[in-house]
């Protein structure tokens, strides 16, 4: 099977700038995810995170936030998700990946949580809160499964740190447009150019860029710098504000 | 310790990267500030001018007669500035920021103690101040609101989740992550990752490190057990320190048994066996959590112990059988308390009430020749909405609706 690098950058032969969405499992229903995800892969999404909801989502602004309290408040259970994710790894060709904070997979079992999801076909993982420092046994178990252990590259990040991250990660870099949390708008300016050079510079895996992106102005804007553009909070606000049938149009026109 | 800020299997920095450098550059400070004689005398110094330490170790005669057991001693730390032993870590804090240079401090609050305390650091030094505080915390502790307000900080009520302490702590990570540059976040407690736990004991190792030279100096030897009250673990952690390397003297740390241990209404991790080992807040520990992972929902009629997680120093301290946890009830917590004022004109916090409890229970199993030591690890008068509803005092409540119906008249 190709690793995630593999498969991107095959997808990166044919398309200039890949998207990557994401969403929160169980909100506002499973059933809404199944329709959102449907939408999403029909109108040529490239790769899709899913959170796992957590009570506790500190890298998160209010919009996310509100996403996992009200789908643990409504009962979502993380084996539910797991089921689901199996559900649509399934049905959909193209990669999964899960979005989740450590104490999730610490309390289910870390190798336990890698097996189930290397089992149901899960490409690779995103944890804001587990820096390699934190991750030894998380990295041992996701690589040798040739999984990714997608790692973060902050503003705040010096070149020299980006490398160490770069060194323990696959798949591709998530890279963090701005300071503060999920759902805030960025503004693309210079020193965003002069970050996204230093994250050129630390590694040769691809680069996602994520944190504000909202519009086709936005993701032609990272076209030529990035190789995703993630879209996070702006899918959730089209589904509370506009319902599930929102999200392929907007999809749609993003690229 | 194998690895650095690790006790045990307990603590950790499990951070975001975009706090990497942050916690770098703290953790170097700290460093850096622990080697300085000077900053520790600084750091007396201002806790001697600004706040009242060394605070007294007052003996309660009138209830160690009662109990007819152990002398009881109480370590006072409702006589520091702003009336709780905050103070101690939110100054030491304080100097650490001026060192750095950052000119904003923002803390979450529970009971509010800590964000009285953090507001009027800021005022000292002439920092901008935020104060996160769960919004049940902001109608449980009016009083302490208004007074943040008045010194100049702005309070923002939290209003996700539970609207209590672990989500105040989340508010604030939020309000660091994007403000780090000018910003300082002044940590409660010995939890939080690295360096917190260790840079928030060594403020309150103070406490500790005053009792013991003072229950010396009165009682002419160590006390038997010493006892404080554990939500975070910040002042128990301080008096602790003190007598740590004597093993004779017991350490008995009180958490809050809400409506009873086997209630789902409480907040005890360590006394209780709903806790189980969890990583949130970017620090491994016991947490009260459900099979998932998910924190539940505490309570405590004390809020500032009204809290899902406990240090991770008490964590392997409890796990090394060197502390002892028990845990005290609401009513059995508003009974020591009235005992205590009717004995000896005190009035402990109800979150240092919970250690008088536990103290109260085991005196009489000790003999006259022995010591205890209570930290009272802040003061009740804060309290008084909570206590006087409690009581259900009709002349209080009395009070309360004329005044209301004068505010109504304008």
């Amino acid at each position: 099977m190709p690793t995630l690098e593999n498969k991107l950058r095959e997808t990166l032969s044919q398309k200039q700038i890949l998207l990557m969405t994401h969403l929160v499992l169980g909100y506002p229903s499973f059933e809404v995810n199944r329709e959102v995800i449907r939408q999403m892969v029909e109108n040529g999404v490239d790769l899709i995170e899913l959170q796992i909801p957590f009570s506790e989502p500190v890298a998160d602004g209010p919009m996310i936030l509100k996403a996992n309290q009200q789908s643990i408040a409504q009962g979502a259970k993380v084996e539910e998700c797991l089921k689901f994710a199996e559900e649509v790894t399934a049905q959909f060709h193209i990669p999964f990946l899960f979005m989740t904070y450590y104490n999730i997979l610490f309390k289910y079992g870390l190798e336990e949580f890698i097996s189930r999801a290397y089992n149901i076909n899960i490409k690779g993982f995103i944890i804001p809160d587990l820096p390699p420092e934190e991750g030894k046994e998380y990295l041992e178990q996701v690589k040798k499964r040739d999984l990714a252990p997608i790692q973060i590259f902050a503003p705040t990040s010096t070149l020299e740190r980006m490398q160490l991250l770069a060194g323990n990660g696959a798949g591709f870099i998530y890279c963090v447009a701005r300071r503060g949390v999920t759902g805030k708008k960025t503004d693309f300016g210079q020193d965003f150019d002069e970050y996204i050079r230093r994250c050129r510079n630390a590694t040769s895996l691809p680069l996602a860029v994520g944190f504000g992106i909202r519009s086709k102005k936005d993701v032609d804007f990272l076209t030529g710098k990035a190789d995703i553009a993630v879209i996070g909070t702006e899918t959730i606000r089209l589904v509370d504000e506009r319902g599930p049938q929102a999200v392929g149009p907007f999809i749609g026109g993003l690229r | 310790m194998i690895k650095k800020g690790y006790y045990g299997h307990w603590g950790g920095a499990f951070i975001p990267e975009i706090l990497h450098e942050t916690f770098k550059e703290l953790t170097s400070y700290f460093e850096e500030v622990k080697e300085d004689n000077s900053f520790w005398e600084e750091y007396l110094q201002i806790m001697s001018s600004y706040s009242c330490r060394p605070t007294p170790l007052t003996y309660a005669e009138n209830l160690s007669n009662r109990f007819g057991g152990g002398r009881i001693y109480i370590k006072r730390e409702d006589l520091n500035h702003t009336g709780a032993h905050k103070a101690n870590n939110v100054m030491g804090q304080g100097l650490l920021v001026k060192r750095m240079g950052k000119k904003r401090v923002i803390a979450e609050t529970g009971a509010g103690q800590h964000g009285v305390a953090t507001a009027t650091m800021a005022a000292k030094f002439g920092f901008d101040c935020t104060i996160y505080m769960g919004e049940e915390d902001v109608q449980r502790q009016r009083p302490n609101v208004f007074w943040m307000e008045k010194m100049g900080a702005t309070v923002v009520p939290v209003t996700d989740g539970s609207r209590t302490l672990k989500d105040a702590i989340n508010e604030a990570f939020r309000d660091w992550v994007t403000n780090m540059d000018s910003t300082h976040y002044v940590l409660g407690t010995v939890c939080g990752p690295h360096p917190f736990p260790e840079m928030v004991a060594w403020f309150q190792s103070i406490i500790g490190l005053e009792a013991r030279e003072q229950i010396l100096k009165s009682f002419g030897r160590l006390p038997a057990r010493v006892y404080a009250c554990v939500g975070g673990g910040s002042n128990a952690m301080g008096i602790f320190q003190g007598f740590l390397q004597d093993e004779q003297v017991a350490l008995v740390g009180v958490e809050a048994g809400g409506k009873g241990l086997t209630s789902r209404e409480h907040a005890a991790r360590l006394a209780g066996s709903d806790a189980s080992p969890g990583v949130a807040q970017g620090y491994k520990t016991m947490f009260l959590q459900d099979f998932d992972g998910q924190m539940l929902d505490t309570h405590s009629v004390a809020a500032g112990l009204d809290y899902i997680g406990v240090s991770p120093i008490l964590s392997d301290l409890w796990e090394k059988g060197r502390v002892r946890f028990t845990a005290a009830t609401d009513t059995e917590v508003m009974e020591a308390l009235e005992l205590t004022m009717r004995n000896e004109g005190i009035i402990p916090a109800l979150e240092s009430a919970h250690g008088f409890v536990q103290a109260f229970k085991e005196a009489a199993d000790l003999d006259s020749d022995e010591a205890i030591i209570i930290n009272m690890s802040g003061r009740g008068d804060k309290d008084i909405f909570t206590i006087a509803n409690a009581y259900g005092d009709p002349s209080w409540k009395e009070f309360i609706i004329e005044r209301a119906e004068q505010y109504r008249k304008g």
